[in-house]
């Protein structure tokens, strides 16, 4: 397997007011195409922070961020706003569907941002739908849908373009332990049978379990590593 | 789906909001449809008939005051005056006069059919009679096909100012001819008649002239003869102003006011509020969806794309209340180009230069109410946004 993701020496700090808040210092990690990481930690850990510089939200101070052999850590805003588009498929906490759009809309969503056709564009936001098995839903708002089935529309929406990477973050948070077993086992589906990297921060150790491996981080250093 | 039916679902998240932002911007556009239009008609009006050599001399203190018919004379006396011919305001309507006022003036036929041939189109025949019958009037034709009046019809005009010796507030007139003006456009909704029928049968201000127009050699002498005349006059009873026909017209049509004033005052009001209202209406929705625009740009959506979908949304909202505006405005005024008063004014519809104005005003409105929030979504950080919402 080769490297998907390398951050090389990454060092982050925040400042609130006049006081400067290391959160890294120099913060290493590989992940490997097809690897299904979850990763764990008390609040102020970093978690957070690590999500944002790997999904190219937010900018390291010094250090390399390197993509498929790519360095991404010195593009500009432009710059990573396509390649988010390109290579990363977000999910949220809290789904984060637009309520003015159907659950069909809200998927196609990435898809605005490619030069497929209208009927392409169709194609696929049906196959997204029906690997979460929500086609039956397609014309309902985010509002008529169950938490599940918005974290589902959610999903779709983040493979739609058919990224190699998803990011997300605390993707169970707001459901109940049955539902949130079936989202979890959709992620495990899209990363054994669609190769798909996925990086998870999770407070929930049983959500931790359908990964691949897990991180545990501590005062923005990796102090565990449990496969 | 494309931005456009992004911004469209946008706009109508909350209907109720929306429909009362666009009836406010309709109203502001309501009013300047009508106000503009009738401020272009007014000069329009104003200069139609208007010639560039013509200078009209009236009483000083106002055009309503009169001056003594023996002025005609001597204006014609002074160097540079080529032409000269006199008319009285009559106050003229018909049969009633709440509903039924017009244009009205006693004219001496010979010496204004000279000059104003051109603006008061008859045939050869039609002008003939007016100038050999001493009853005889003629009509625009806006208002003879108002009234359905016909060439040699008798027809009653009465006076608000002027009565008979004999009590009558109505002089009788013969139709000699039915005029169309030089345009189009140009208003034919006035009634010239005879001076003498007028002059001998009214009870007070015999030997009154209102106004007198003045045919220069040319329009290099306006100022010129103007001063000339004025100077004339000065000290005696009834002092003089004379002015270029153009800027009389104006004056004349705007007796209620300063038309271009009023409607810029009103107009620019009308817009500083629903600026006021649409801006901050715009940033607390903007700020609603906080969350929302940082999720987008997270999907990947650049910052100027999501700063043209927000200002997009401003614009294709004032653009929705202008349209509505401008449309029903140009409906009232084809409702009011029919009506006695309005058709006064001429043609009163909406011209294009007044609706392409409105639609750039409206783009403008929008550009304008939708800056703020569109440059706080340009700005604003993806985790910031998220953490926000």
């Amino acid at each position: 397997m080769s490297a998907l993701i390398q951050l090389k020496n990454v060092k982050k700090t925040y400042k609130r007011g006049k006081e400067s808040i290391t959160i890294f210092d120099g913060l290493n990690l590989t992940i490997e195409q097809g690897d299904f990481v979850a990763i764990m930690g008390p609040s102020g850990s970093g978690k957070t922070t690590l999500l944002n510089l790997l999904g190219g939200t937010d900018r390291s101070d010094s250090g390399e961020i390197n993509f498929d052999g790519e360095r991404i850590d010195g593009y500009n805003e432009g710059q990573l706003a396509g390649w988010r588009a390109r290579s990363v498929g977000f999910i949220f906490q809290f789904y984060n569907l637009m309520p003015v759009l159907n659950a069909a809309q809200n998927v196609e969503l990435p898809l605005m941002l490619t030069k497929l056709s209208a009927g392409k564009r169709r194609a696929n936001v049906e196959t997204a739908l029906k690997i979460v098995g929500l086609w039956d839903r397609a014309k309902h708002r985010p509002k008529e849908l169950s938490g599940g089935q918005q974290q589902r529309v959610a999903i779709a929406r983040a493979i739609v373009s058919d990224p190699k990477f998803l990011l997300c973050d605390e993707p169970t948070g707001d459901l109940d332990r049955n539902t949130a077993n079936d989202i979890l086992g959709t992620l495990q589906q899209l990363n054994q049978e669609m190769g798909k990297t996925i990086v998870m921060v999770t407070h929930d150790p049983e959500a931790a379990r359908f990964a691949k491996r897990t991180l545990h981080l501590d005062k923005g250093v990796f102090a565990e590593v449990t496969q | 789906m494309t931005d456009f039916d992004l911004v469209w679902k946008n706009l109508f998240r909350k209907p109720l909001r929306t429909i009362l932002l666009t009836v406010s911007i309709f109203m502001a556009f309501l009013i300047f449809g009508i106000l503009t239009s009738l401020n272009v008609a007014l000069d329009r009006a104003s200069e139609s008939g208007s010639a560039s050599n013509r200078l009209v001399v009236s009483n000083k203190i106002n055009f309503t005051q009169s001056m003594p018919y023996a002025y005609v004379n001597r204006v014609a006396a002074i160097p540079g005056v080529t032409a000269v011919t006199y008319q009285n305001w009559f106050g003229a309507y018909y049969q009633d006069q709440r509903t039924s006022r017009f244009v009205g003036f006693a004219v001496d036929p010979e010496t204004y059919m000279a000059i104003f041939r051109d603006e008061a189109r008859l045939t050869d025949a039609e002008r003939q009679a007016f100038l050999t019958e001493r009853t005889g009037v003629i009509v625009g034709k806006s208002l003879a096909d108002r009234y359905g009046w016909k060439v040699g019809q008798t027809i009653p005009i009465s006076s608000n100012i002027y009565s008979q010796a004999n009590g009558r507030r109505s002089w009788d007139m013969k139709i000699s001819g039915i005029f169309t003006g030089a345009k189009p456009t140009d208003p034919t909704t006035a009634i010239y008649f005879h001076y003498d029928y007028m002059n001998e049968t009214i009870t007070f201000e015999r030997d009154q002239v209102g106004t007198i127009t003045v045919v220069t050699a040319s329009p290099d002498q306006n100022d010129q003869v103007a001063k000339a005349i004025d100077a004339n006059f000065a000290n005696s009873p009834a002092e003089t102003s004379t002015v270029d026909e153009k800027t009389f017209s104006r004056a004349f049509l705007k007796q209620a006011g300063d038309l271009n004033f009023i409607v810029t005052m009103v107009v620019s009001a009308a817009f500083a509020a629903i600026l006021m209202i649409v801006s901050t209406t715009l940033v607390s929705a903007m700020r609603e969806r906080t969350k929302e625009i940082g999720v987008m740009k997270t999907l990947g959506f650049s910052s100027p794309r999501v700063l043209r979908m927000v200002l997009g949304e401003a614009v294709l909202l004032s653009s929705l209340g202008a349209v509505l505006g401008l449309g029903t405005s140009a409906f009232i005024l084809t409702g009011l180009s029919k009506s006695p008063v309005g058709s006064s004014f001429g043609d009163l519809s909406m011209s294009p230069v007044v609706a392409l104005s409105g639609l750039a005003l409206a783009v403008s409105l929008g550009l304008v109410t939708g800056a703020i929030p569109a440059l706080s979504a340009l700005r604003m950080s993806i985790i910031e946004a998220l953490n926000r919402g």
